[in-house]
């Protein structure tokens, strides 16, 4: 869609039965398309986050969604993006799992041994219930990774951590 | 157990030469109907048959192609995952008709991707171990096969196919969904 503008809209706050109906309702109304969106519930606060596609301005989406924060409950972002146009990635695709008892530094000391072959973190969910941490990742290893050492690297940084780590190849199987 | 009657079938004994068709792609609103019964004994479905093989084989990777993927919304298709590396037992080369699930166990998650979907691959809980009956094309005999690991994936892939489903439609969860990266 060459020639329309992009528009990052977040919404974040308490969570409630309509928000994602109210929401769209007001962005279809504009002429906006949703490109793409994620929406989960962290620790039962709702957030979205959608990039959308149409003629219009950062102040009218604005303004449309404005009803949504009127209460103080949501806050509501907007912006506009530049289209981004991702090459195709040189290597190769894995899952990465960690879970263990929580403690701090868990997700930095993990994501920085990947950054530090080259690797990109393109999905990322934690989860933290009672004493357990979890994290788990997709990401894109350059081809050049010399896997079995990142391996190596993190199951140093786990075991410093005291988590397990696992990582594996996300090869989808065609059918 | 491995049918001698499916593994033993060759596409070469349709006596039709199959032709490579295009493969249609979501939303192609044929990949969403359920597709109709066939009469397996037909000079259309034995020419089906014949496409629907000729078209997989000349597809890079491709291990099915369900004949709604090539926009004829009947329940007819094609499997071959002798070549793939997941692969435990199989039956070769074949073609199903009018094939149904009759019995399945064992789950097991695992992505997949699909011609007619090619910008997205999904995870896919599905049962390791099947037993579908169909019937062959052109003598229309009655099969029951038991397929295991990868080949039981596969049927139940094109089974969805016949059906109407895609695996989109059988996704994990919402986050189980991911944009397709081709690597260089």
């Amino acid at each position: 869609m060459s020639g329309v503008t992009l528009h990052a809209i977040t919404v974040l706050g308490h969570d409630r039965p309509g928000i994602i109906a109210e929401t769209t309702e007001q962005l279809a109304a504009l002429g906006l398309n949703l490109e793409d969106s994620s929406m989960t519930l962290l620790r039962g606060h709702f957030a979205m986050t959608l990039i959308c596609a149409g003629d219009t301005t950062v102040a009218a989406v604005e303004q449309a969604l404005a009803p949504l924060a009127a209460d103080g409950t949501l806050t509501v972002t907007v912006r506009e993006v530049p289209e981004e146009r991702p090459g195709r990635p040189a290597g190769s695709a894995w899952v990465l799992t960690v879970h263990g008892g929580d403690r701090a530094g868990i997700v930095s000391t993990v994501a920085h041994e990947i950054a530090a072959v080259g690797g990109n973190i393109t999905d990322l969910t934690t989860r933290l219930a009672g004493d357990l941490y979890l994290l788990v990742a997709e990401l894109d290893l350059p081809a050049d990774t010399d896997v079995s050492g990142l391996e190596d690297a993190l199951r140093d940084a786990a075991q410093r951590l005291g988590v397990g780590v696992t990582l594996r190849e996300a090869e989808a199987d065609d059918l | 157990m491995i049918n001698e009657q499916l593994s033993t079938w060759r596409v070469e004994d349709l006596g039709v030469e199959g032709r490579v068709l295009d493969v249609v792609r979501a939303p192609a609103p044929v990949l969403s109907t359920d597709g109709g019964r066939v009469d397996p004994t037909t000079a259309e479905v034995v020419q089906l048959a014949a496409d629907l093989v000729a078209t997989m084989r000349v597809s890079p990777g491709c291990v099915g192609l369900a004949a709604p993927q090539v926009g004829e919304g009947v329940k007819v298709f094609c499997v071959d995952v002798s070549e793939h590396p997941k692969t435990r037992d199989h039956h070769g080369t074949f073609v199903l008709c009018n094939a149904e699930v009759v019995e399945s166990s064992r789950n097991e998650k695992a992505r997949e991707g699909c011609m007619s979907v090619p910008d997205l691959t999904g995870d896919v809980k599905r049962a390791t171990r099947v037993v579908v009956r169909g019937e062959l094309p052109g003598t229309g005999e009655s099969v029951t096969v038991e397929a295991t690991a990868f080949e039981a994936r596969a049927l139940q892939h094109e089974i969805d196919h016949c059906d109407g489903l895609l695996f989109l439609d059988r996704a994990a969860g919402a986050h189980a969904i991911y944009a397709r990266k081709t690597y260089l």
